[in-house]
Order: structure tokens, then sequence, then C-alpha cells
């Protein structure tokens, strides 16, 4: 039986459909990493997996039970995407909170080592910097020595010292638990996930290994200013916008070689790779194309 | 129980952190002890001891409508709302700790009121009387603490803290707080049984003094408690914290 799982899962927000018909499994260990980009649906997901909203229609399961359900939260940590915490509270007070609606809670003073926040144990949240408050927030999620944790962008805001120290330790919390990330750099999703999920417009556009998704989504941009175009091979997409002509290819290189091959008369080459929003419009495009 | 617990020393913690915020809560009922009741009802003894039980209740009335009200609205907003529900706990919890708060900073607030009560009018209260009173006005905050609760998982801030402002006035004036029992202006005397803040204070009057509960006021007071905590419990449920369209 997975940890977790949706079946064919729509939530709507008034006339907003923000996931259309999603059935996800998650299964015992690794990391699932769900990449999209913002306004995917991906923190949707989440927060219907952990219990803080209800399905339009569908069903969701978290340990076999309903996520709304206490008792189906005992063995989930969480890390919501905006991190609030009670500024008057101290760091120490914080996990003191969490920690006491678990069986067998991590001791405090570990946790704040293990996040390089031991120091600022005594000090109030309020005081806290913005990486250092991100950190307490993704500590929080691991307080009660969870099976299931759910991380929404867990490192946005982090430098990047920080953000890889973080990947360190979820990485290793992935060898014996089951992570379930969200983020929109795919940089991230390729250092700790296992298994990737592409969310687009409230639907699963892919569900694969890191590796191919890498190769759906790696998509290079090549702009020029030229008259016309004949037809090239392996362009996905042409756009047009202030006098220049943008080519989308997976393989800039050889795109390159066939302007000059065909001899095209170009100016002001440049070659970029897309933006993760990009590659994903594409594939958006591609899938509901088709 | 033992959670209830935490999340109400949590909040304790929170508020007693920011310690105006106390101070603040007990000034508005002594203030006006001092201002309404100590120059006009000072010097009788059975006036004043029934003025001092008023002010009592409309400290209770505006200390629930408004904490909670406003308290649970601002909450909602905040990130650490929405954490705070995944964590493995029920809604009773969360519910009982905020109520356990909100009785400690309430009797906090009515100490004051008690003190000037004493030191500075005529007004006289057995031991027994008080600790009468004390669970007098426990019961007494029951519908305004459920209309606080409803309003704050119901409404936005702005608006929780309009509807509590507009709720208030009536309730405080229609159900003749701020007069003497049977001394209030003739429609007041008339709307006055049916609304919870008359019953509520006839409690307490009846705790500290020789006041005898009207039926109809005891009824009215029933009937608000349990459409206000009806109203919180749906207004809890179908709230899934603060939407933007």
């Amino acid at each position: 039986m997975p940890l977790a799982r949706t079946i064919d899962v729509t939530r709507r927000y008034g006339d907003r459909t923000a996931l259309d018909g999603v059935s996800l499994d998650i299964p015992a260990g690794g990391v699932v990493g769900l990449l999209g980009p913002n306004g995917a649906g991906k923190s949707t997901l989440i927060n219907l997996l952990v219990g803080l909203r209800k399905p339009t229609s569908g069903a969701v399961e978290l340990f076999g039970g309903d996520p709304r359900d206490p008792a189906s939260r005992r063995r989930i940590g969480v890390t919501p995407q905006e991190t609030g915490l009670p500024a008057t509270l101290r760091v120490s007070e914080c996990v003191a909170f969490v920690a006491a609606h678990f069986a067998d809670p991590v001791p405090a003073g570990a946790l704040l080592e293990d996040f390089g926040l031991a120091e600022v144990a005594r000090r109030q949240t309020g005081g806290l910097s913005g990486g250092q408050k991100r950190r307490l927030a993704v500590a929080l999620a691991f307080v009660g020595r969870p099976e299931l944790v759910f991380l929404d962008e867990p490192t946005t805001g982090l430098d990047v010292q920080a953000r890889r120290d973080l990947w360190t330790y979820i990485k290793d919390y992935g060898r014996t638990g089951t992570v379930v990330l969200t983020s929109h750099y795919l940089e991230e999703i390729e250092a700790l996930a296992d298994r990737v999920v592409v969310i687009g417009g409230g639907r699963v556009l892919a569900d694969d290994t890191v590796e191919s998704i890498r190769g759906m989504v790696g998509i290079h941009r090549v702009s020029l200013d030229t008259i016309t175009l004949p037809e090239l091979p392996g362009v996905v997409g042409v756009e047009e916008a202030a006098g220049r002509t943008s080519l989308l290819t997976p393989d800039p290189d050889q795109l390159v070689r066939d302007l000059v091959a065909m001899n095209v008369p170009f100016r002001g080459l440049q070659v970029q790779p897309t933006t993760l929003e990009e590659a994903f419009l594409t594939l958006t495009t591609a899938k509901t194309g088709s | 129980m033992s959670l209830a617990l935490t999340h109400a020393r949590f909040r304790i913690l929170e508020t007693l952190r920011i310690p105006v915020a106390v101070v603040g809560g007990a000034f508005f009922p002594a203030a006006s002890m001092l201002f309404f009741v100590v120059p006009f009802a000072g010097d009788d003894a059975v006036g004043a001891t029934y003025a001092t039980a008023s002010m009592v209740m409309f400290a209770v009335m505006t200390s629930s409508l408004f904490t909670y009200g406003v308290g649970v609205a601002e909450d909602r907003a905040q990130p650490w709302d929405p954490f705070s529900r995944t964590l493995p706990a029920g809604p009773a919890a969360a519910f009982a700790g905020r109520v356990l708060s909100g009785l400690t900073f309430m009797f906090i607030s009515l100490i004051p009121v008690v003190i000037i009560g004493a030191a500075l009018t005529a007004a006289t209260a057995s031991p027994w009387q008080l600790l009468l009173a004390l669970g007098a006005v426990v019961l007494s905050a029951l519908p305004f603490t459920f209309m606080g609760l409803a309003i704050g998982y119901a409404l936005p801030t702005k608006a929780a803290l309009a509807v509590a402002q507009i709720i208030f006035f009536p309730l405080a004036f229609g159900g003749g707080l701020l007069s003497a029992p049977g001394d209030a202006p003739g429609f007041v005397e008339t709307i006055a049984p049916y609304l919870p803040t008359r019953g509520a204070v006839e409690l307490v009057w009846a705790a500290v003094g020789d006041f005898e509960v009207s039926t109809t006021s005891m009824v009215a007071l029933a009937v608000w408690t349990v459409a206000a905590a009806a109203l919180a419990a749906w207004a809890y449920r179908r709230d899934e914290g603060v939407r933007f369209s």
C-alpha cells in the first residue's frame, strides 16, 4: 500500500480549477520531486495530501486514512511554502510546541544542531534572519521522526551554502524515509529526487525518472535576426517578437550547424537555456495540442 | 487534554511576551469602573455591587468578542495556522487551548475591576459570593466566546473587527449592562430579556446580590449559547484558512 495517494482528485477554487483529475501514488522510500511553474497546482496537491483542504471530487488517502483525521497525520511532517512562526516565541519553544504533538520527538538540541540553529535556540523567532526562519520551518517538519515528509519549496530564500546543507539533510533522510518535495528549480529536483512528477495546469504532465524529465524539459532558445527561415529539423517552437526570431530546440548545437549549412542569413545569434517555466509551457502546449 | 494545555501554555506565553497587550486588556474595564461606577454609584452598597457586576460582564463580553473574533481571524491569515493544522491534533486541542488562554487573560483583566469595586466603592461581596460570581462569569462568557469564534473563523480580520464592534454595541446597551437592575430606559427593559447580555449579567447579579433571575432571560441565554456554539462549529468546519479570490 502506498503511504499516500490521490485518486482522480479535482480541486476548484470558485470557477478556477487548481487540480484536474490527478491520480498519484507515493510509495515508501526515496524523494519524489513535484516540479512545475508557479500556479501549476503543486501546493494545492500538498495541501490536499496533508489534510488542509478537501478535494472538490475524488479521494485522498494518507496512511490508508483520511488526511483530515488527526490520527492519519501522526507519521508525517510538513513545511508549508510560506514561513510563518509565532514571532514572540523562542526557537526552542517552537520546537517544543511541535514536539508535544508526537510520541517520540527528536531532542530539540540535536535537531537544531543539524539545521545550524543551535546558537539561536534562545532567540525569539521574530529576530531571526530570513534564512534562519526558513531552516527552522524545515526543521519543524522533522521533529516527530516522520515516515513521510512534505516540503513545499523548502529552500526558498536560502543562500547557496544553506541550500547545499539542506540538500544533504534531505537526501540522507530519503535513504530511510520518504520525502515529497516541490520546487520550480530543476537543479534542486536533479540534486535530490529519484522520481519526478511534472505538474502543469492542474494535471500530471509527466511522471518519470530525473533523467528522462531532464530530456523533456531541457529545451534551449536560439534567437537571431533573420528574414526567411527554411524548414529546420528539431525545432519544437518558433516565436517572433520585436523583429527577433526565437527557435526552441532540444539540441541547439545541431540547430546552429543546420543554419550555417543551409546558408541562412542571420545576425546577433544567441543561445540560451530556457527557463524551466518556458520548458513547461512547451511541454504543456505539446500535451494539450496532441 | 495535555495537548489542550500545551496549546494554552504557548498562547499565554506568546501574549505575555507583549506585556502592553495584557495591560491594555485590563485598562478598559478598570477605566470604565473609575469613570462610570465610582462617581455615580460609589456610596450605595447595593447599587455599587450591581454596577461592579455589570462592569465585570462588560469586560467579559468585550474581551470574548474581540480576543476570539479578531484573534482567530488574525491567526488564520498567518502561515503558522495552516502549519499547526497539519500537526496530529484535532480541532478540540486548539479550541480548548484558545479558550483556556482567553479565560486566563479575562481573569487578569477582571482583577482591577474587583479591586476598584472593593476599595473605592461601597460594593461588597463575601468570598463565597466571589467564588459563585466566578462560576457565573465563566458560564456567561460562553455565548460571547462562541460568537467571537464564529466571527473569527468566518471572516477576515478587518471584517471581524467591524462585525465584533457592530454586535458588541447593541448587546451591551440593549442588554442593560450600563444601568442598574430595573433602572434602564423603557425600551431597553423590553428587549433586554431576549439578549444574551441580560441573562449573563443576571447570573452575576444573582451571585453577588439579592437578585432573582428571570426565566425568560435564562432561556434566552441558553438559546443564544447553543446557537452561537452551532455557528462557531459551522464556521470552523468550513474554514480552510483565509481565502483570496
